[in-house]
């Protein structure tokens, strides 16, 4: 499995890092869902601030509604009650610079992959001038010899890393992660997560991912938010200081994983 | 990293034969083939046909089997160097089979007199109304080609857009499907009288005929397609920042074109059925019309020569349908039984 690997020396094409990502703020935002005419709430009164090329991590129980609040962010559904501000303006929509990489990949199965990465250029009619981007994207997920395939001739991993270099190239300020690794095996999970940092390390976004699983949150992000079982509350804030890269058997992770086993009431087993 | 590619371009074949080579197995079959052929001719040329009758073509049609015999007998050869010949091993087969048919066929018509007649002519009496009524029969392709064409692509076409309408908007969907709902499943045929009234000529209400029978199954498939794409798909082109006219034209239509095939072959096969009830009841040009016409005049051969011809467009046209779908789905080949 190639790591991606741009040649150190090469700078992002489309970026000017260091700190080129967005502000968020989410202020008192409450989410309720209509079951069949029973209110259902999902979220309730979340606040957060995350700062310019912050990587932060919701992590909560399954079905607690990390993912509805992604889609919030994302702009795809409006929120029932607060605000969600980006770099102080309400977000009032989907945005290229806030893009989602889905838990699924969800690839056009009728495009290669060189056509799916190019998909946000061509949506926007940038493609024309700027195709040099799809190739830099795919060189950074590290599949410059995968462009004409289509999807189904990829592995799980290569589609994600498909889904990617789709969302890079549109140079987001943004990243929305929904467990983007959650479908990989272990091994490709490992790898694609060394992965991950490295590119928000070089390329500079605003990192904000949505996982349950306990490890990768802390792993990666510099920020762990602790959210309760639905109606999703903010239980607690783990702040997680130690430098890039990290190493997975780090003692500091081992603490602050248990702290963090603590807040979701699973601590009798560590 | 690049298992999964590597295995689908080398997936191995599977071994045909444990004896001869291609080339010889290929020489064998085409020989066998062409000596089948030769006893067609044989069978015409020398067995005199029944006394009383007296068919115009028996030579000819000897003459036509045994060059096509000397054919396959040079393709067998040829094919021993030339890999782009072998294909006649595949058809080898069928070859036999249609030289014992048609050497049955003959033997119990103008040889044995054991069919009765008119109805059931010999070979040689159609390859006769062929040579003969050239002119009439191609011009009935023609008629019947330029009818079908224009009625399905007009169908076709207007199918594709009301269903692409119906599955993307609300409002369109609310007008459009009680109508569909209520008149889409009947017959194209039932509005035929009514047509030959209200349409200015009987060409143009054929037309209609034909491209109404052709735009409700492309609609409704067309519809179903487009209402079925993964909405995961709109979320993905919305956050990169797709506008609507980019949803319908790069998302929903792309994802909803193997439903549309669906409904093209649908709306052929409806469209030939038609095309012959039209021709025959209306329009006085056509395969239907001829059809119609030598059955009139108890013209059988006739009758059996447009039917042939009629079986070959018909399959020509699905054939070439299933052409372009190759192309157009070649993206399917991964995901479905091709």
């Amino acid at each position: 499995m190639v790591v991606a690997a741009a040649p150190a020396e090469r700078t992002h094409p489309v970026s000017n890092h260091p700190r080129r990502g967005t502000t968020l703020t989410i202020r008192e935002v409450s989410h309720r869902f209509d079951l069949e005419g029973q209110p259902l709430p999902v979220l309730d009164r979340i606040s957060l601030r995350i700062d310019r090329s912050e990587f932060v991590a919701l992590l909560g129980p399954s079905g607690c509604g990390k993912s509805t609040l992604l889609r919030l962010v994302a702009g795809l559904d409006p929120p029932t009650a607060g605000a969600l501000l980006v770099d102080g303006e309400a977000i009032e929509g989907p945005d290229p610079s806030r893009v989602v990489v889905f838990q699924d990949p969800t690839l056009y199965p009728w495009r290669t992959v060189w056509n799916n990465v190019a998909l946000g250029l061509q949506a926007r009619g940038l493609l024309g001038t700027h195709r040099e981007r799809v190739e830099d994207a795919l060189r950074l997920v590290g599949l410059t010899g995968f462009a004409n395939a289509y999807p189904h001739q990829l592995s799980g991993g290569m589609s994600q890393r498909t889904a990617l270099a789709r969302a890079l190239v549109n140079d987001p300020k943004l990243l929305i992660l929904d467990e983007p690794l959650g479908q990989l095996d272990s091994l490709t999970r490992i790898t694609m997560q060394g992965e991950l940092v490295s590119l928000w390390e070089r390329v500079g976004f605003t990192a904000l991912l949505v996982t349950h699983d306990v490890e990768e949150a802390l792993f990666l992000a510099g920020r762990v938010i602790v959210l309760s079982a639905r109606p999703a509350q903010i239980r607690a804030e783990i702040v997680n200081t130690l430098r890039y890269p990290r190493h997975r058997g780090d003692p500091h992770l081992a603490e602050l994983r248990r702290e963090v086993f603590a807040h979701l009431g699973l601590d009798a087993t560590w | 990293m690049s298992s999964v590619v590597d295995e689908v371009a080398s997936r191995p074949r599977p071994v045909v034969g444990p004896i001869a080579s291609p080339p010889a197995r290929s020489l064998i079959g085409g020989l066998a083939a062409a000596a089948a052929w030769f006893g067609v001719a044989a069978v015409t040329s020398f067995w005199p046909d029944k006394p009383e009758s007296d068919w115009a073509y028996t030579d000819d049609f000897a003459a036509l089997s045994g060059a096509l015999a000397v054919a396959l007998a040079l393709a067998a050869c040829a094919g021993v160097w030339f890999a782009g010949l072998q294909r006649v091993r595949r058809l080898a087969p069928w070859l036999i089979a249609l030289a014992l048919f048609f050497g049955a066929w003959e033997a119990v018509t103008a040889k044995l007199g054991l069919l009765p007649l008119p109805f059931f002519p010999p070979p040689q009496a159609i390859l006769e109304v062929v040579v003969d009524d050239r002119t009439r029969l191609i011009a009935c392709v023609l008629a019947s080609f330029r009818l079908l064409a224009t009625g399905y692509c007009l169908g076709a076409a207007i199918g594709f857009v009301t269903g692409v309408a119906i599955g993307w908007s609300r409002l369109v969907n609310y007008w459009i499907h009680p109508v569909l709902r209520f008149i889409g499943p009947l017959p194209a045929t039932a509005w035929l009288p009514l047509a030959f009234f209200v349409f200015p000529s009987s060409f143009s209400a054929s037309i209609f005929l034909i491209a109404l029978a052709t735009g409700f199954p492309v609609t409704v498939l067309t519809w179903s397609g487009v209402a079925g794409v993964n909405s995961a798909y709109y979320d993905i082109a919305r956050t990169l920042g797709a506008s609507q006219r980019f949803l319908v034209l790069k998302v929903a239509i792309p994802a909803a074109m193997p439903h549309v095939f669906v409904g093209l072959f649908m709306g052929l096969g409806t469209s030939f059925a038609v095309l012959v009830v039209a021709e025959m009841l209306g329009v006085k040009a056509g395969l239907g019309w001829y059809l119609q016409w030598a059955q009139g005049w108890a013209a059988y051969a006739n009758m059996y020569a447009a039917l042939l011809i009629m079986a070959l467009l018909c399959s020509g046209l699905i054939t070439l349908l299933f052409r372009l779908r190759d192309r157009l789905l070649s993206w399917q080949k991964g995901l479905v039984r091709w």
